[in-house]
């Protein structure tokens, strides 16, 4: 008789104890990689045959195969289907990741970024051609300049970090043509990671400041690193705590005292947007992360963009290329002239236009009035949830918050349940988890950001999850039910530790792998 | 307001559940100097979908699209088609609003197609890994010279003539503010330079690109064997992915580290962006490489999965210390990447990239013909470069009133050198028609005559 079980189970990634003879649970399908799939002489493209010309690739034609895998076109659209089904996502849920900001990604931007106007353009197009597309950019440009208050804006960074790296080279630049050296760029221990590393790959050494007990910058731990060697400094308003920095004016003052430059890091602008201009706070360069506040989608890591607004005192180093108007028709300034004093250039082509299309959308959406609504809406959301969870977790600082609501691993503390296994916990009532030990200043952090875009009863639903695990947590004895989650999901917790240790980052054929092995 | 879900009696509800009388209080730690009391001036106010539509679509209608014309541009971004269903199948809201998976058991299907995604390169490219995407070409060749400087010790990159001029630009600001040392290739669009001579026990690396800016295609095997003969990593640059379905992979001739542009994979023009960079390099360098990796492990119950692995590389655990700085990549486009090679596989791939070549060759045997036209380029794949008898910007310009997007002037890019004048970059792929052909070949006629 022959085995059917052993016939069905073509899912090598399945495993022995499944509960199915496929390893998959209803809808929960496994799916192997495209590598394990392929078959030589399919194709999921029909294209034309390939006239005959003699060769002009001077004897560099590759020679062997390569080794992709051949599908068909259905084929391939199930398997990408049945990855997306694997993924949490805003589409489906609240997305509660602190710092950044997973508001709805509406599907008018999607529309918008897809006119030919905008996508079907070729960065290299003769300027006339493409008047359309850099009024695009320069109407994001002020709005951009408008909402901030600021009088210039960098376009070209692809994201917050290399925003971050045009706004310190921008600073550098300013410093230089003073014919000054300056060395330290102070960066509060409470920073995201790209703040640091950002400042070090502008050649400066890092010097951190600690966090005072209201989770603030330690002001006279700042004024005493003052100097004139120092650069800038590099604060997130709000900051990572969820926290407004409310001695920033004095904090603009001292810096600038010494002849150093404010950094702001505004990948938490979402907070303030139409309510607080960091023009008036004395910033001197800031990005904002499109994909953060002016919700163009994350995409599952990127891309996004990060424009970066500057003071008058930047405003002559921004990097190429940019656009001005000139009698009636844009220009596109890619090379420097003379004596100009740009910092050069940080990225081919002008930026990433896909995403300014979005992001305009979604301000032209909101205009000046709803964009002020997002903040007030996106900071009483997030004072709501650290109302309601005051008691049952432990927030890290008194309120009132901004846009995020952030606790410390106190409430759990003689449960033998830590910040990760509750995240875990949380996976399996539905959610995806909160950003964990982030900020680093803060034991056990759990930082909350609902946004805007959730509702009032998605929210409660939320806090009564949360109020219940902790509730759980404290009843003694749940450490192992909390280790073992997540239970229901397409899989349960991964070995980091073996992946990092034995790292396997591509796929081989059975017999390399195998040969690799030994 | 469409997009906010919370009513006026939720917000009464809400702030009664806080104890607060207003949203203001909630702003208290904001300094009151700094308080705006209504809404920003010199902005609309909010607007429904149909109104932002047509704002947009007029805005959009005031571009020349690249489809709209016989198009021939290239230089780092090229017109290829794209299926259908690639464009669909990343516009599933569990793919493009996810985030970064960094909660592996709830983004296995991200981690699984970065997994994919890897291996690709890692094929195409001829090398051992390959990361999780970079912003584009321009910025991973930037990482890349500063992972060599890291590898090596060394603080001196030596780079080809031959390398895109803006990917030039980008390395030389981050040796500007890094401090390390560029000595710049002759910019040649006929000759090969001479690279093995300048390379000295310093030299942490040499850039070249192939095919090169202006279209040459050259085997740098024996540049490969010069640099590892002197310590030096050579770092071979990709503007144009479809050319590896083709050509001998840098893999094959000895790079140590391969960034390229994708964009030509899955992803429109979009005027410059977003792009995705494309990063490999040789298993001994693993650890220095900058960006994201996804790693195959196996979870709770011995099943194979995914997961982020070796991030004691990157900013959110090394911080100063990290390989680089970037955080948030090109996810979304190297889903794009990998879906449509997918469908192309094997033999997609190399038909594409044949018709590619099939369609430059054919081109310039035409514009031999041409008087006023010479094509400089001996041996290319889909894009190259002629020298015409008047300023290549004077002629492009002309032919975009014939509606002819004609190719890159050289001197857009480098501006101020008499030799270079008079020459055009032109690519052809396979959405090139013939009868596209015979326009540009006409108008240039035309033009020169
Ligand atoms: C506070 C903060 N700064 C900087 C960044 C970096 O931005 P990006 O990922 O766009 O490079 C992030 C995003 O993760 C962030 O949360």
């Amino acid at each position: 008789m022959s085995d059917w079980s052993k016939a069905v189970s073509a899912f090598k990634s399945a495993g022995e104890g499944a509960p199915t003879m496929t390893g998959n649970l209803g809808l929960q399908l496994e799916e192997p990689l495209i590598f394990e799939q392929g078959e030589d002489g399919r194709c999921g493209v029909d294209l034309p045959p390939v006239p005959k010309v003699e060769s002009k690739l001077g004897g560099l034609a590759r020679k062997g195969r390569i080794g992709l895998p051949g599908l068909s076109e259905p084929q391939v659209v199930r398997h990408y289907t049945r990855l997306s089904q694997k993924n949490y996502a805003i589409d489906a849920g609240l997305y509660p990741l602190g710092s950044c900001t997973m508001k709805h990604n509406p599907r008018l931007n999607e529309k918008m970024a897809r006119l030919p106007g905008f996508s079907d353009v070729h960065p290299l197009q003769p300027v006339s051609t493409v008047q359309g597309a850099l009024e695009l950019i320069d109407t994001l440009a002020h709005w951009l300049k408008t909402l901030t208050g600021m009088p210039a804006v960098a376009m070209s960074p692809a994201a917050g970090a290399h925003g971050e790296l045009c706004g310190m080279m921008a600073i550098r630049a300013a410093i230089e043509a003073k014919g000054e050296r300056r060395t330290r760029v102070l960066v509060p221990e409470s920073a995201h990671g790209t703040n640091p590393a950002t400042a070090a790959a502008c050649g400066y050494i890092v010097d951190p400041i600690p966090a005072n007990a209201r989770g603030r910058v330690d002001i006279e731990a700042f004024k005493a690193k003052l100097g004139d060697d120092v650069a800038a400094v590099m604060i997130t308003n709000p900051n990572t705590c969820g926290l407004f920095e409310s001695e920033i004016i004095e904090i603009a003052e001292l810096i600038h005292s010494v002849g150093g430059y404010f950094y702001c890091d505004g990948a938490n602008f979402n907070a303030i947007v139409g309510r607080v201009r960091p023009g008036d706070l004395g910033v001197d360069a800031m990005h904002i992360n499109l994909h953060k506040t002016f919700s163009t989608p994350h995409g599952g890591g990127g891309p996004g963009a990060g424009p970066v607004v500057l003071s008058e005192a930047l405003a002559k180093f921004v990097p190429m290329p940019y656009v001005v108007q000139e009698a009636g028709s844009y220009k596109l300034v890619e090379h420097e002239g003379e004596g100009g004093q740009n910092f050069g250039r940080l990225k081919a082509f002008q930026g990433q236009m896909g995403m300014f299309v979005r992001a305009l959308t979604y301000m032209m959406s909101h205009g000046a009035d709803g964009l002020r609504q997002v903040a007030s809406d996106a900071v009483l959301n997030a004072n709501y949830i650290l109302a309601r969870l005051k008691d049952e977790m432990s927030p890290a600082f008194d309120g009132p918050c901004m846009h995020e609501a952030l606790f410390d691993d106190t409430f759990l503390k003689g449960t033998g349940v830590t910040t990760l296994d509750f995240a875990k916990a949380m996976i399996d009532e539905g959610y995806h988890p909160m950003t964990m030990y982030f900020p680093l200043v803060v034991h056990g952090a759990l930082l909350i950001e609902p946004t805007e875009t959730e509702s009032k009863d998605a929210i409660d639903q939320f806090i009564a999850v949360l109020g219940g695990l902790a509730q759980r947590a404290k009843q003694g004895d749940q450490a192992d039910w909390f280790r073992a989650a997540p239970r229901y999901t397409p899989r349960r917790r991964l070995d980091e530790t073996s992946a990092a240790r034995k790292p396997i980052l591509r796929w081989m054929p059975e017999t390399e792998s195998k040969e690799a092995a030994d | 307001m469409r997009y906010l879900p919370l009513t006026e009696s939720d917000r009464r509800a809400m702030l009664a559940a806080i104890g607060v009388p207003s949203v203001d209080s909630l702003f208290r730690d904001v300094p009151e100097s700094a308080w705006l009391k209504k809404p920003v001036e010199g902005l609309p106010d909010h607007m429904g979908e149909l109104a932002v539509d047509r704002a947009l679509t007029a805005m959009a209608a005031k571009s020349v699209t690249a489809g709209s014309a016989p198009f021939f541009i290239g230089g780092g971004a090229y017109k290829h088609h794209v299926p259908a269903s690639v464009d669909h199948l990343i516009q599933r809201g569990e793919f493009m609003t996810s985030y970064t998976p960094y909660q592996p058991e709830v983004t296995q299907g991200t981690l699984q197609y970065l997994f994919e995604f890897q291996t690709q390169v890692a094929l195409i490219t001829g090398m051992d890994v390959a990361n999780a995407s970079m912003y584009d070409g321009s910025t991973a060749v930037a990482e890349a010279v500063v992972m060599a400087n890291r590898v090596t010790r060394r603080e001196k990159a030596v780079v080809s003539g031959g390398l895109h001029p803006m990917y030039r630009e980008v390395i030389d600001t981050h040796a500007r503010f890094l401090g390390f040392e560029v000595v710049a290739g002759r910019i040649d669009p006929t000759s090969a330079e001479d690279l093995i001579d300048r390379i000295d026990d310093k030299t942490s690396c040499v850039v070249v690109q192939n095919p090169d800016f202006f279209g040459n295609l050259r085997d740098f095997t024996k540049l490969a064997e010069a640099c590892q003969a002197r310590g030096a990593l050579l770092i071979v640059a990709v503007t144009e992915i479809v050319s590896l379905g083709a050509v001998k992979s840098p893999g094959e001739m000895g790079a140590d580290i391969v960034v390229a542009e994708g964009q030509s994979i899955g992803n429109a023009l979009n005027f410059g962006g977003p792009y995705v960079g494309l990063f490999a390099t040789r298993d001994k360098y693993v650890r220095q490489m900058p960006g994201r990796l996804a790693g195959q492990t196996v979870d709770a119950d011995g099943r194979r999965g995914w997961v982020l692995t070796l991030s004691t590389r990157e900013q959110h655990i090394r911080r100063e210390k990290a390989t680089s700085n970037i955080c948030t990549n090109s996810g979304l486009c190297a889903l794009a990447f990998t879906i449509h090679m997918s469908l192309l596989g094997e033999d997609g791939f190399t038909r594409l990239a044949a018709l590619n070549h099939a369609a430059a060759a054919s081109l310039a045997g035409k514009l031999a013909g041409v008087k006023g036209v010479e094509v400089l380029t001996g041996s290319f794949f889909n894009e190259f470069t002629v020298r015409l008898s008047k300023p290549a910007a004077e002629v492009v310009e002309a032919l975009a009133e014939k509606n002819i997007l004609a190719g890159i002037p050289v001197s857009r890019l480098i501006p101020g050198r008499d030799d270079l004048a008079n020459l055009l970059v032109i690519a052809a792929t396979e959405v090139n028609t013939e009868a596209d052909m015979d326009a540009l070949a006409k108008g240039l006629t035309e033009v020169l005559s």
